[in-house]
Formats: structure tokens, sequence, C-alpha cells
């Protein structure tokens, strides 16, 4: 098997404070191959963002990776100078965020900044890259791109400036994208054309791509292999069939049971009980088991570390045994013994 | 004052009309001109943005009547003119037959309407203690006899939408975007409403606080046979909380229709694009339509069928009539030329 793109190994992020040291991200692993699609999902401050961040060296201080290695085509890049990774990024990883104005300058042209992307870091002429530019707009689905070009960002629509950042991103024909919340600030019908066109790019140019995002309709169709996130670490990590219909780590089969489903009806939703703990306060043992309806006592005392269970590694005492095994359709419809019905939503 | 106000609540009539709000043909315009020596200057025209145009629909008593489109459709303008925030400019709303916009008592008409706003943080004020936010339409509509009873009463609230009766010596920042939703739940029914109306952003929580937030809601609508006008971007969201569900595009409902009839067969070109871009939980591997264009400049929309553009059906007459809603025997009203004529 060849080298994945991306290799993120016990990856551990930390924000030193007055009061101690917050983990954001602890000891997360995954590969990511070429022309795949790794979907990163979880409730908000699950740690998605620091492990993208930490992936392309973006971290703020204080935070800071702390232990572990991210290696790209096999080199580590995590202990570049803030120089090469400069170029790293530039050349070899491109970036989607969910705010397009971050990633485009409002003073220049979508053009000029597209022209001086590509030239610098390929050896295009300035009519070459420009005719590259026009190119990248209309695979990125920009009608009248060659018109266009000359445009500012806010003369754009939100669908169409997330556009041409997607373009911005594959203009040094990276290896690797990672793209955090792509679609949430989109409305449905552009949405849907984003992720196809992420998905068609990456299979095209054959990018790896790091999808992040809390919207698990998007990942199921977008990603070929999901990473669960609780609290800083990966809870499941498997093919995007068997985490979205066989979800085995009861968080998984509480975030699967409480969406509304378009082909389900009125049905109650399922609930997981409480929140998601803060930084400051990650219970000890499986950082699930407050809320967990399946803890056990070692559950309270010992971290489970990800064991294979199917097709996915599952970080849980239960994994292979208890929860798992069901079929396909009544792990979706059926409401997961994890979770409780409620109303008041326990100490949410 | 407070005690006429107690009086008639308690006294209006109990209507036998099964529909407890109608809106007939709401229109909203807002003048979004540059200001006018600027126009002069650059002999521009005045510029006005059609928000809502013709809108009409009924909601029956304890139903939940859904509106779903995408962003700038007039979703939330149109629930501003229901609960009497904004003045239409054409139209009528009657709550349990009295015309909000003419004649009727508002002060009384307004405790028996409330309204969850789409952005619960600006909602609530950062300054106030939270007994005190739900205590507001208490005191305003004089529905307590002294402090104890309010008192008690913001505790029964707290309590009924899940969270603890000393929460409410916090403020609102030191609760989570779930937290506050239910904090605006709990001070819309603080005075005992009938009629509610919940711009809510679902689609800014996660999955998990949204299926509390939902559950709570149903909830709270058996227990007190509430009846909503529920806003929301998200079909699988609508599905699971309508009755009825009417879908917006560019200011017009473009179709209206019974939940279960509008995801078996949706019929306008538009509503069927919006049901094909919905993300494939079940991953069935269903053929999807590519949804074509962007949503088009509401100061500057396409003539006759707004949607013409983006529309695989739209032929000659589209790009010239605006089409009016029609009404088949299953009450679903459709406004499509290509529908009308028998091409769907
Ligand atoms: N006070 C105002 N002045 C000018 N234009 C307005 C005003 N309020 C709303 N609009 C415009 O009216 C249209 C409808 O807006 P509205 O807020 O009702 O949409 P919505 O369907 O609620 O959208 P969203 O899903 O984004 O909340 C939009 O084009 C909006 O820009
Ligand atoms: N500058 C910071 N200092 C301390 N903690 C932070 C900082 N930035 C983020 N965090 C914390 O790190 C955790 C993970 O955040 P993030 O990766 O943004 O979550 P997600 O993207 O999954 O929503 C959260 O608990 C967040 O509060
Ligand atoms: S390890 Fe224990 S607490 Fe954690 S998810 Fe598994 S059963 Fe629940
Ligand atoms: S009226 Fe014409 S353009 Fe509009 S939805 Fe119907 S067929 Fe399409
Ligand atoms: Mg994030
Ligand atoms: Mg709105």
């Amino acid at each position: 098997m060849s080298v994945p793109v991306l290799s993120v190994r016990n990856l551990r992020v930390e924000f030193p404070t007055r009061r101690g040291t917050l983990v954001a991200v602890d000891d997360v692993s995954f590969d990511i191959a070429a022309g795949e699609v790794l979907g990163v999902v979880g409730e908000s401050g699950a740690g998605k963002s620091m492990t993208g961040t930490a992936v392309i060296g973006l971290l703020e201080p204080p935070g800071r990776i702390a232990g572990g290695q991210v290696l790209l085509k096999g080199e580590r890049i995590d202990n570049l100078p803030p120089e090469k990774m400069r170029r790293v990024r530039g050349k070899r990883i491109g970036m989607v965020f969910q705010d397009p104005l971050t990633s485009l300058n409002p003073l220049y042209r979508v053009g000029e900044q597209l022209i001086e992307t590509i030239r610098t870091h390929t050896d295009a002429s300035a009519s070459e890259a420009r005719a590259k530019a026009i190119g990248l707009l209309e695979a990125a689905g920009i009608q009248g791109a060659s018109r266009r070009i000359d445009s500012y960002p806010h003369e754009f629509s939100g669908g169409m400036r997330q556009r041409v950042v997607i373009a911005l991103a594959l203009a040094a024909e990276p290896e690797l994208i990672i793209a955090d919340e792509p679609t949430t600030a989109l409305d449905v019908s552009i949405q849907a054309q984003i992720i196809e066109l992420l998905k068609r790019l990456c299979r095209e140019r054959g990018a790896a791509i790091m999808l992040i995002t809390h919207d698990m309709g998007v990942i199921a169709e977008t990603a070929d292999r999901v990473a669960v996130m609780y609290a800083g670490r990966i809870a499941e990590i498997g093919p995007v069939r068997d985490v979205v219909q066989r979800p085995q780590h009861p968080y998984t089969r509480g975030l699967m049971g409480s969406i509304p489903k378009l082909e389900a009806g009125g049905a109650r939703l399922a609930q997981i009980r409480g929140s998601m703990p803060r930084l400051t306060a990650i219970p000890k043992g499986c950082a699930f088991n407050p809320r967990c309806e399946l803890a056990v006592e070692r559950c309270r005392q010992e971290r489970p570390e990800p064991v294979h269970a199917g097709g996915s590694d599952v970080a849980c005492w239960l994994a292979g045994a208890a929860t798992a095994g069901k079929a396909p359709v009544e792990a979706m419809n059926s409401t997961p013994p994890v979770v409780t019905s409620d109303a008041k939503g326990g100490a949410a | 004052m407070q005690d006429v106000a107690i009086k008639a609540a308690e006294t209006a009539p109990p209507s036998t009309s099964p529909n407890l709000v109608e809106a007939r043909g709401l229109s909203r315009v807002f003048d979004v001109s540059k200001p006018w020596l600027n126009r002069v200057i650059e002999r521009e025209p005045q510029k006005f943005l059609k928000a809502v145009t013709d809108v009409s629909f009924t909601i029956r008593r304890r139903e939940t009547l859904a509106l779903v489109g995408e962003s700038g459709s007039g979703k939330s303008t149109v629930a501003k003119m229901v609960v009497g925030l904004l003045q239409p400019s054409a139209g009528q709303v009657k709550i349990d037959g009295q015309d909000m916009w003419g004649g009727a008592d508002l002060t009384t008409l307004r405790r028996r309407i409330q309204m969850i706003f789409q952005d619960p943080y600006a909602s609530l004020n950062p300054r106030w203690r939270v007994d005190h936010i739900i205590a507001d339409p208490i005191r305003a509509f004089g529905l307590a006899r002294d402090r104890d009873e309010i008192e008690h009463r913001v505790g029964e609230l707290l309590t009924l939408v899940g969270l603890d009766p000393l929460d409410g010596r916090k403020y609102p920042h030191e609760f989570s975007g779930g937290q506050r939703q239910r904090i605006c739940i709990a001070r819309a029914l603080s005075s005992k409403p009938e009629f509610l109306v919940c711009d809510v952003p679902t689609s800014a929580l996660d999955v998990s606080v949204q299926a509390q937030i939902l559950n709570l809601m149903r909830d709270l609508q058996d227990q007190f046979g509430l009846t909503y006008l529920f806003i929301s971007h998200n079909l699988a969201v609508v599905r699971h909380m309508a009755t009825r569900i009417g879908v917006m595009y560019l200011g017009r409902v473009i179709e209206l229709a019974e939940t279960e009839a509008l995801f078996r067969a949706p019929q306008h070109p538009y509503t069927r694009m919006l049901l094909d871009a919905v993300p494939d939980l079940a991953m069935t591997g269903r053929p999807r339509k590519r949804v074509e264009g962007e949503i088009p400049n509401p100061i500057d929309p396409p003539p006759g069928c707004a949607f013409h553009p983006r529309c695989p059906l739209a032929f000659e007459r589209c790009k010239i009539d605006v089409p009016v809603s029609h009404v088949g025997r299953d009450g679903r009203a459709v406004a499509c030329h290509a529908v009308e004529a028998g091409k769907v």
C-alpha cells in the first residue's frame, strides 16, 4: 500500500492557561489516502477545528502541539520552521474555511489573488496563470469565469465566494485539502453544489480531503471514511457506511438517533442526556461516561483505547460486544439504548 | 389597565372557527434606496425590495404550520407580520377572527401570541438576570398578583423547559446556545400564549441540542394545546415538526400542502429541487438531479416566475406571467404554470 497523503499520529494539542493546561486534542491518530475524503464530525467544541489547525500549523499561541506527529506523504511537517511550513501550506495543503471572507482579501480582485497563488507555486507565465485561474473558476462552477475573474469578493454571493475559495485552495495543486465547515453557512441548494464540487475535484485530481463538519448528512454524502470526535478524542473511526448506518460507539449512536430523518416522519427523536464537558472538566476514564447509559464502573476509571470492531476502530470498553451487531435499519430507526427519552434533556 | 388586560384575556369569547390564524394577501416592501441626496447626484431611482408578496395561509388550532425556504426567502418577515411586530404593506392577519392591523385590541392579542426569535442571544437582554427576563411578560401583562407568585411561576417555567429554578439567578452569557434557546421558550410561555411563532435557527445548533429543543417544543404543544408557526431551512426538521408546510421562494409561498403529501409527491419544481438537495443520510444512493444556479437578487428579481432561470421545466409563459396559486382538491396550493398546465 502506498504512503497515505496525511498521517496523524497520537496528536496532542495543549493550551497552557493560568489555571493549568487544557488538552484540546488528545491522542488523535488517522490517515487519509490520495483521492479519499475523511469526514470529521462531532458536537461543537469536540476539537475538530483544533485538529485541522494543528495539521496545517496554524495554532494560535499559546496553543501548541504537545505530542505526536503530522506526516505529509511520510515526511514530518509538525516540526518544520515557520517559513518552511508556510511554503508547505501554500503549495501542498489547500484550505477552505466556513467564512469565505477569511480566505479572500477584499481589496484585490479574485483573479489577482488566484494568479498570485499560481505564480508563487508554479513557474507559469502571467498569461498562463490567468488562463489557469479562469479554468479553476470554471471547474469550481463559476459561470462566465473570464468576465468574473476581475470582480472583487464582495461582488459575489456567499455560495459563489465559497467556490472562489475552493478555486484558490486548488490553485497550487495541493495534495491535501482541509475544509472546515465549508458548507455550514450556505443554503441547502448551494451546499449540495459545493459538496458535489469537492467530491469531483477529489476524484479528478486525486487530492486527499479532510472535511470537518457537524453535519452528518454532508458526511454521508461526501466522505469515504468518518472520524467521530468527542472531548478531544476520536470515539469511532471507520468506513462511512459503517459509522452512519451501524454506529458502534454509544456516542455515535446517540448522535445518529438525534437527527430528524427525511424518510422517518415524525417519530420522537432520540436524545443524549447532558452536554459535552468543558476542557476544564473532562471526566476521568471514558470522557463520555456521565452521558452514557451503558457505562460501567470500569468506564469511570480507565480510559478505553481504540480497538478494531467490524470495519471500524472504536474507543469503548463495550466495542465489538454489547453495542455491535445491529442490523443497519434497526440501528437507524430504533432508539439506541444510550439515549434517554427524558423530555427535559437531563442536565443539558 | 392591567386588570382590563387580564379580564379581556379571560373572557375572550371561545371562537368556533377551526382556524386560529388567517393570513390573507400579506405583502411587505422595504425601501432600500440610497439617501435622497446620493440618489439625486448619482441619478439613481428609488429602490424597493419586495421581501414578501401576496402570502396567504391559515393555521388550524393545535396544528403546526411550517414555512421553509432558503435564506432571504421572506420567512422571518412573514413571522414578524403575523405576531404584530412589522406592519404589512398590504394584506391582513386575523388571530381568532380579530384583525391584527385593523382595530383589534393589540395588548390582548399580544399576550396570546409569542415569538421565539432567530437569534437567541440578541433577543435576550445581556444585562438582565434570567428570572427577570422570563418574568417580563408576566409583569407587562399583569398576570401575577405579587412577587411571590412571579417567582413561583418563573421557577415553574424554568423547570418546564428543563432548566433548574436556580438558573434564574444567572445571566444569559452563562448559558450554552441550546440553554439560551430554552430560556427564550420559557419567556415565550410565561404569558400563557395560545400561538407560538418559532423562528429557531436549528441549523446553528448541534444535532444533539436540536433534538432536545424539538422534543421539548412538541411536548409543550401537546401539554398546552399550542398552535405553532414554525420556521426553518431544514426540510427534515420541518417534516418532523409540521402538520402542513409552506415552501417559500423569493417572498412567495410557491407550494403549500399537508406534510405527508408534500414529501410523497412534491409538485412545484423548486420544492422538488429542495428535496433533492437534502443530503441523503439513509445512503440509498437515490439518483439526484443537479441543482443549478443561485438565488436571484431580491431587489431585481427575474420577471414572471422568479424561479424560471433555475427551473428545468420553464417555458415561454414563465418569463412573462407570475404564476398564481391554485388550490387542488387535496387542499394543496401550487403556484406554477407547468403544474397548472398538467405538465408535472
Ligand atoms: N428591515 C429590512 N430592510 C430591508 N430589507 C429587509 C429588511 N428585513 C428583511 N429584508 C430583506 O427581505 C428579504 C427577506 O428577509 P427575511 O429576513 O424575511 O428572510 P428569511 O427567509 O427569514 O431568511 P433567513 O433564512 O436568512 O433568516 C431579504 O432579502 C432581506 O434582505
Ligand atoms: N485559544 C484557546 N484557548 C483555550 N481553549 C481553546 C482555544 N481555542 C479553542 N479552544 C477549545 O478547544 C476545544 C476544541 O475547539 P474546536 O477545535 O474549535 O472545536 P470544534 O471545531 O470541534 O467545534 C474547545 O473546547 C474550545 O473551547
Ligand atoms: S467506554 Fe463505557 S462510558 Fe465510554 S462509551 Fe463505552 S460504555 Fe459508554
Ligand atoms: S412557473 Fe414555470 S418557471 Fe416557475 S416553477 Fe413553474 S415551470 Fe418553472
Ligand atoms: Mg470548528
Ligand atoms: Mg430569518
